[in-house]
């Protein structure tokens, strides 16, 4: 489906992503995970063609991926960030149905291709007819989601989609997203740096550290079998609640959080 | 002599039956000069345009040669000195030789010599008995106040003394007007003007006579294209009728009616026609209103014109700065600096390209009107955030419907600042249009300066103002057409 080989990018002289050789397989949720810094969202941004690699090779269903064709691969790509990257100036309707409109689709088409995602992706269709400003963060993200599918592609890439949320929302948006990529049966790759996110959405776990891999598994098997120190480090490096007031009972329970 | 060569290709050919074009100077005396050259036109059944108040001898000289212009009134003097200076030519008739080579013709002078005189008090030069400058001599006890401009030319003060031999040791330098005034409260007994100045009536002085002929004489003409004589002959026998008729006396009235007592320039004219030659001139008054309108739809056309070219080219240039590094650095550059050249200088800089008249006015409010909507779209442009555009990218639309589709519109607020402000300027500096020739707001502006009348500069000033405040409105009243509303208050 997706194949990285000997992938190598540099940022001003240091490198971000080192020699990355990885297969990612299809009809599965797969996790990049790690640390700030640790390359993995250049390595969406290489799959997507918003970045070059200095050296190696992207294969897409058996293509290589260039300068010359990433433009054609693209509608078969879907790719959400952080903030969404809504186009502010357009309904959210129009944001979503930019690409088709792009491409000729006929409105029938159109309108129930938006009816299906946002029954998919829970967002009620008069919300539609808002735009980004007016729409809340987990609203937006849904959108941004839509946008994604709205060409039905083989490979979604998000990237971070729901740090930004507060963790109600994101609590919520988990559950749809575990929902929707099991309906879809689509080939997923998600950049998180959250150990919960990645163990509930992940069927396979990439846990990477300045630019290179360091273990490949399930949560479990990351958890059972560290490949090395770091692993139990960054898994561990995460604050259960009810431990945290337990060890410091004179703070207020902001300060947990 | 470079100027003799000099030629616009497209002012060559205009056709026989179109309106022949009267040129005139900034200054009253010339205004009414061209006045009457352009009512003997029209009484001959030709059609006749008049270019008044243009902005320096030179121009009008230039104008002349490329056919631009038909005819205007000149002095003989600044033929001389200023036109052919360096060539020796000693009187009228050599003068004529010399234009004839340029294509040029010149009508016997008018009858006036408009040239520095020295005046008293009429009644302090009877008392003391006082016609001319020889007769200073034996008064070296009179105070002398002199023009700056006077004190410093070769042929004023430091000329006059050596030539007359005038032992007054009394003698000030001073603003011409206050000089006027200076003398009028017995301040000053002696000062320079010129010799058909409104003033000298008004303030009853005495111009004292040049019997050693020491000032250059500056005898109006007309100057004509050879063509003009070969194609209307009867015209020029109509202008030739006024060789010799119009004296110093006539023509200092003719200038104290315009300047002090404000009757317009048209009419002084025909009164002087019909009383000189008996012609009963018919004309049509100038009201308030048909100016305005005619000044409107002048000034219009000059900023609609020049702001919609603007427009065009402008947001091309700053999408491709925004694209291309490189260019982007040119082309801000490039706009950048002509924004610096002085508005005036940019004016005078298309004339040799474009001629006078609205064309070289409307190149340069273009040039002018570049570099706000330029920079704007540029900036627009750039500041989209990174996000929205990688998106565009992302989801897969090529470079050409991004623009079209994403990014044009996001700059929208951007560029349509750019061109308000450029609007803004436009409004404003298409004022000086008038120097060159391409009327509109600034005419009235340039006359009421010329008269020193508040009620004419207004007449330019305020609608200028007021059309600016309008365009500013009217893309005010755009931006909120085409912009979405999630993008109106951001």
């Amino acid at each position: 489906m997706l194949r990285l080989k000997n992938v190598t990018r540099h940022f001003a002289g240091r490198p971000a992503v080192r020699d990355f050789t990885q297969e990612i397989n299809a009809a599965s949720t797969t996790v990049l995970l790690g640390p700030s810094g640790c390359g993995k969202s250049t390595i969406l941004r290489l799959i997507i063609g918003l970045l070059e690699a200095d050296s190696g090779e992207i294969y897409f269903q058996d293509s290589l991926i260039s300068q010359a064709n990433v433009a054609d691969l693209r509608p078969r790509i879907g790719y959400v960030i952080q903030d969404g990257g809504l186009f502010p100036h357009l309904s959210a309707k129009s944001n979503v149905s930019l690409m088709a409109r792009h491409l000729n689709w006929d409105t029938d088409r159109i309108n129930a291709r938006l009816e299906g995602l946002s029954r998919l992706v829970h967002l009620p269709l008069d919300l539609l007819d808002r735009f980004p400003s007016e729409l809340s963060g987990g609203q937006r993200q849904r959108v941004s989601l839509m946008r994604a599918l709205m060409l039905d592609p083989d490979l979604l890439l998000l990237d971070e989609p729901l740090a930004a949320l507060d963790p109600m929302i994101r609590y919520e948006l988990q559950q749809d997203l575990k929902g929707i990529f099991k309906e879809m049966h689509k080939t997923v790759v998600l950049v998180t740096h959250d150990i919960a996110e990645a163990a509930y959405l992940g069927d396979d776990i990439l846990l990477m550290r300045a630019g290179r891999l360091v273990q490949r598994g399930s949560m479990q098997a990351l958890l059972e079998a560290p490949a090395e120190p770091f692993v139990e480090q960054f898994i561990r490096a995460q604050r259960d609640p009810a431990k945290a007031i337990a060890k410091a009972p004179a703070k207020g329970m902001g300060e947990s959080l | 002599m470079g100027f003799l060569f000099y030629s616009a290709p497209h002012a060559q050919d205009r056709p026989q039956d179109e309106a022949l074009v009267v040129g005139a100077k900034k200054f009253t005396e010339s205004v009414i000069l061209g006045e009457m050259a352009v009512q003997l036109i029209r009484r001959s059944g030709v059609a006749a345009k008049y270019q008044r108040e243009l902005g320096g001898t030179r121009l009008l000289w230039k104008a002349l040669l490329t056919g631009e212009i038909d005819l205007y009134p000149e002095y003989s003097g600044t033929l001389i000195h200023e036109i052919f200076a360096g060539l020796p030519i000693a009187d009228l008739a050599q003068l004529d030789v010399v234009l004839a080579n340029a294509g040029v013709h010149m009508t016997q002078q008018l009858g006036f010599n408009n040239t520095y005189i020295l005046g008293m008090r009429k009644t302090h030069a009877a008392d003391l008995g006082i016609n001319k400058i020889s007769d200073l001599i034996a008064h070296p006890e009179l105070r002398l106040g002199f023009s700056n401009e006077f004190m410093q030319r070769g042929d004023g003060w430091p000329g006059l003394r050596g030539r007359y031999r005038l032992p007054h040791k009394n003698v000030r330098g001073l603003d011409h007007d206050l000089a006027y005034r200076g003398l009028a409260s017995g301040a000053l007994d002696v000062i320079d003007l010129y010799s058909t100045d409104a003033e000298i009536d008004y303030y009853r002085l005495r111009p004292l006579e040049d019997d050693l002929g020491h000032f250059p004489a500056y005898y109006a003409v007309y100057l004509y294209r050879a063509e003009l004589a070969a194609h209307h002959p009867d015209i020029v026998a109509k202008l030739k009728q006024l060789e010799g008729r119009i004296d110093n006396a006539a023509m200092r009235g003719m200038n104290a009616r315009v300047k002090i007592e404000r009757q317009p320039e048209a009419a002084v004219a025909a009164a002087f026609l019909q009383e000189a030659l008996a012609l009963d001139a018919q004309i049509k008054p100038d009201t308030t209103f048909t100016r305005f309108i005619r000044n409107s739809r002048e000034h219009l056309a000059l900023v609609l014109l020049s702001l919609s070219a603007a427009i065009l080219v402008a947001i091309p240039l700053g999408i491709l700065s925004a694209k291309r590094q490189g260019a982007g650095r040119l082309i801000l550059a490039i706009t950048g600096v002509l924004q610096t050249i002085p508005s005036l200088a940019l004016f005078v800089f298309m004339i040799p390209l474009l001629g006078i008249g609205a064309p070289p006015a409307i190149a340069a409010l273009f040039l002018y009107s570049l570099l706000p909507i330029v920079r704007n779209t540029y900036s627009g442009l750039h500041d989209i955030p990174a996000a929205i555009r990688e998106s565009a990218i992302a989801i897969g639309l090529p470079a050409g419907a991004r623009l079209l589709k994403v990014e044009l519109p996001l700059a929208t607020r951007s560029i349509l600042a750019g061109i308000k402000t450029s609007a803004v300027i436009n409004v404003g500096t298409a004022t000086l249009g008038a120097l060159i020739g391409a009327g509109g707001y600034g005419q009235p502006i340039l006359t009421g300066i010329r008269l020193d009348d508040m009620g004419l500069i207004l007449e330019g000033a305020i609608p200028a103002a007021v059309l600016a405040l309008l365009v500013q409105g009217m893309f005010d009243l755009i931006e909120r057409f085409i912009l979405p509303r999630s993008l109106r208050y951001c």
